[in-house]
């Protein structure tokens, strides 16, 4: 390898750009809306938070050193912290440790490195460990809370936290449910969308975290935020964010039209679950999406129309992690019939032909 | 006039400024000039002089051979040392056939041919047997024979000449000191190559990213109605021919076709100069501009230098190295060639001579692809350069065919802007040389057994010939000895 890196072709120069800075900046992307959502959540949602991010990175430690490579250099690459962070921010804030650690283990050695590891897994491993943690421990998975910001009358201390974190001392009275939980509930006992969305929080409340939500589904405006400044850096297009977002308010707000009584609206689709999340954080990554912009047009629309069927016709009231695994599965299908067409070639890859009289004597 | 897009392309850090303001001088007549006998795209020239010949400046030492291929010239007076192997400027550090000539100092021309004082009252054939004869091939890099090229305007009818004065690679600025500096010159070989291909207009296009050359190019132009100047967009790879093209016509140029089918054919602002000499002076190719630059170098010029110097003798008027260079590139970084040691001659298509530091290479150990997809959003050229190089590590080279491999130009966007450091280009130029040799020894296999079955059935024919003939004597002899038994009979 030495000797071919020193006779290779050029070029002799290259950009700054690397994985390390592109995963920096998605964790820099990430840190306003994580903070924010640490506070509201307390104690609780820190300790799981450090359980979560430290044991992906444990796992990622052991499965590359049991491949024989050096870890520390691995580890250094960020793309382990940001699995570990994304599924952190998809928990309930206030589940055990052993959620986290359960999903660790599912992310890492499983979704990532049976694969071959970074780059090579068809799956997004936050989403397969969140969507496999969710099938398997349902009722500790959808054990909501209100927010109980540090600090504030009735939040949990350091020590209480420990209880709750690493003790099983779940506060069953404190349990409430998500916005789009309640409405699936209430539509399940016959009650009709529109009375029981006098029930959720309204809007604001919901763009700013004041909510009971997993810590991704929660302040959406500082997702959308983080989200924007991948864009403005580049390391994300708009291309699927907005095909995302932009289908799943589409399908939400022309089924309100037709029932009101059974939809919600697109607004509240867009604004409500792990939409932002999903759509600027989850459903971009690199590796399990599509490469050329075109598949990420139809990708992103698959991610959107899939979430809104899974919210309106499924068991599971949220469906971001559902459709942005089955669209994963579909993206090297994508990728090859979205391939950019060669210059000088028609779509077909034939050449082009010389149509007009231009150059024949 | 109205530009069209291009499609990706990248912005590296062009450095241009290192070296862009350093006008042009005239390197001292080296001691020892070293000619390869092939410094262009086609077969070697011949060789006309021995050791211990006396040659004068100018005067033509190997001939052109064949119908692609350019002959050579001495640079200056003197007496031929050898013609033997000595190290070549190619990445793989092999010797090649030179002719190495002792200058004497006197720098005596020789009888050179009459000027074509008035060009536009020449046969377009006496240009082109002009250009031949000077021995002037594409000085971009590509080093194509560029009487050649001149003949495409017999079987097409073109629109366009186009100059290129894009001069894309980062660090090189010997095109722009050209236009600086001999914009005058440059218009009028255009023009003179026009007549020659019978194209009635001459459009010259220049990155936005050298007003002076613009505005020099633009002066010296003004004088003709059908010569335009054009600021073109800064965006790699403009000076590639065919994203030039379309840049300027918006035509795409069909795979497997050139861009004169489109009535479009692309010449370098260099060559321009070299043709005018050729054709007004009478001088053929002796010497060119190049740029010596790159953070290692002390002082990064631009240097009018005979063809055959040394690239140490280079580096030594340029002030030597400042710092230990991590990698010595001939011509630009993107495009450019590893240059296989300082002892090897500048030739025809030496654009620039770059000692780069470890900052500006900024190389790194490759890592695992992310599938950010960068690559397939830039390339210029619509490719899927993970995919295509997936496949070739693999070794499935027929798959990264079906995906237009060859259609690559090894323009080396891919590669730059990779974050994971994958030598993109590497393996694309690896699978390109590899689908020509399988695509030679299929055709080989395929005329051998051409040459065969012809045998096989000429052997037969024979046979069946030689059957016939015995058939047609036995049956002769019988019907000869039915007639003398007959005779015998009557008797």
């Amino acid at each position: 390898m030495t000797t071919a890196i020193q006779t290779r072709s050029g070029p002799f120069t290259h950009t700054a750009n690397t994985v390390q800075k592109t995963m920096t900046a998605v964790l820099w992307a990430l840190v306003p809306a994580t903070l924010c959502d640490l506070y509201l959540f307390g104690w609780p949602a820190i300790l799981l938070f450090a359980v979560t991010v430290g044991a992906c990175c444990f796992a990622e430690a052991l499965c590359v050193m049991a491949a024989g490579r050096p870890a520390a250099s691995t580890l250094s690459d960020g793309s382990a912290v940001l699995t570990g962070w994304l599924l952190a921010m998809s928990l309930p804030p206030w589940a055990p440790w052993w959620i986290g650690v359960i999903g660790a283990v599912f992310a890492i050695p499983l979704a990532k490195h049976a694969y071959g590891g970074l780059g090579q897994n068809v799956f997004n491993p936050a989403m397969v460990a969140r969507v496999a943690v969710l099938v398997s421990f349902p009722v500790v998975m959808t054990a909501w809370v209100n927010p109980h910001p540090l600090f504030s009358a009735g939040a949990p201390g350091l020590a209480d936290a420990i209880n709750i974190t690493f003790g099983g001392k779940q506060p069953d009275t404190m349990s409430a449910a998500s916005a789009l939980g309640y409405i699936k509930t209430e539509l399940s006992r016959g009650i009709p969308v529109s009375a029981s969305m006098q029930h959720v929080p309204d809007m604001m409340d919901m763009a700013f975290g004041f909510r009971a939500g997993s810590l991704g589904e929660t302040s959406a405006l500082l997702i959308l935020a983080g989200g924007l400044f991948l864009m403005v850096r580049r390391v994300i297009s708009w291309h699927i964010p907005l095909t995302v977002i932009g289908s799943l308010f589409i399908m939400g707000t022309l089924f309100h039209a037709v029932n009101p009584e059974r939809f919600t609206s697109g607004l509240f689709h867009v604004f409500s679950g792990a939409t932002f999340l999903g759509a600027f954080f989850i459903a971009t990554d690199y590796v399990t999406s599509p490469v050329s912009k075109l598949g990420q047009l139809w990708f992103g629309i698959g991610v959107g129309v899939l979430t809104w069927i899974i919210r309106n016709f499924a068991g599971y009231p949220e469906g971001m992690a559902f459709a942005v695994l089955l669209m994963n599965a579909l993206a090297p299908i994508i990728d090859q019939y979205t391939r950019p067409r060669g210059f000088g070639r028609t779509r077909r890859g034939e050449p082009l032909p010389l149509n007009d009289k231009v150059g024949q004597k | 006039m109205r530009l069209f897009p291009i499609r990706g392309g990248i912005h590296p850090d062009y450095r241009k400024e290192l070296a862009s303001e350093q006008a042009i001088v005239v390197l001292p007549m080296p001691t020892e000039l070293f000619i390869p006998l092939q410094q262009h795209i086609g077969a070697p020239a011949e060789t006309l002089v021995a050791a211990g010949d006396l040659v004068k400046k100018g005067q033509m030492i190997a001939r052109s051979q064949g119908a692609v291929s350019a002959p050579q010239h001495a640079p200056t007076s003197g007496r031929i040392s050898a013609v033997t192997n000595a190290p070549a400027p190619h990445p793989s550090g092999l010797a090649q056939l030179t002719i190495i000539l002792e200058a004497d100092g006197r720098d005596e021309w020789a009888e050179l041919p009459e000027p074509i004082a008035d060009p536009f009252a020449a046969t377009p054939q006496a240009i082109k047997d002009r250009v031949a004869a000077s021995g002037i091939v594409g000085m971009g890099g590509a080093a194509f024979p560029s009487a050649v090229k001149l003949n495409l305007g017999i079987q097409l009818k073109l629109e366009i000449l186009l100059i290129n004065g894009a001069e894309c690679e980062p660090y090189l600025t010997c095109d722009d000191r050209v236009m600086r500096e001999h914009a005058d010159e440059v218009v009028d070989g255009a023009r003179i190559m026009a007549h020659a291909l019978g194209a009635p207009k001459v459009v010259v296009a220049i990155e936005d990213n050298k007003p002076q050359a613009l505005a020099a190019m633009a002066r010296a132009a003004s004088a003709y109605g059908n010569v335009e100047v054009i600021g073109v967009p800064v965006q790699y790879p403009m000076g590639s021919e065919r994203h030039l093209t379309q840049a300027i016509t918006g035509r795409e140029t069909p795979a497997k076709k050139l861009t004169a089918d489109l009535g479009v054919v692309v010449h370098n602002v260099a060559t321009a100069r070299a043709v005018r000499d050729a054709v007004r002076l009478g001088r053929p190719l002796l010497s060119r501009v190049l740029t010596v630059s790159g953070g290692a170098v002390r002082e990064p010029k631009n240097i009018e230098v005979p063809i055959g110097t040394r690239v140490s003798e280079l580096i030594a008027f340029c002030g030597g190295f400042n710092s230990e260079p991590s990698r010595l590139v001939n011509g630009g970084p993107m495009m450019g060639q590893p240059l296989p040691s300082l002892e090897v001659p500048v030739v025809k298509g030496t654009s620039g001579i770059l000692a780069l530091t470890p900052e500006e290479v900024n190389d790194a150990a490759p890592g695992p692809c992310i599938r950010c997809g960068t690559c397939v959003t830039i390339c210029p050229c619509g490719l899927s350069p993970l995919e295509m190089a997936a496949f070739i590590r693999n070794d499935k080279l027929d798959a990264a065919a079906r995906l237009g491999v060859q259609d690559c130009v090894s323009c080396g966007s891919c590669s730059w802007i990779c974050p994971s450091h994958i030598p993109l280009v590497h393996y694309f130029n690896y699978a390109k040389g590899m689908l020509m040799e399988q695509n030679r020894e299929e055709r080989k296999i395929e005329r051998t057994k051409t040459l065969a079955e012809e045998h096989a059935t000429r052997i037969e024919r024979a046979a069946a010939a030689k059957q016939a003939a015995m058939a047609a004597k036995l049956a002769a002899g019988k019907e000869k000895g039915g007639a003398a038994a007959e005779e015998k009979a009557s008797a």
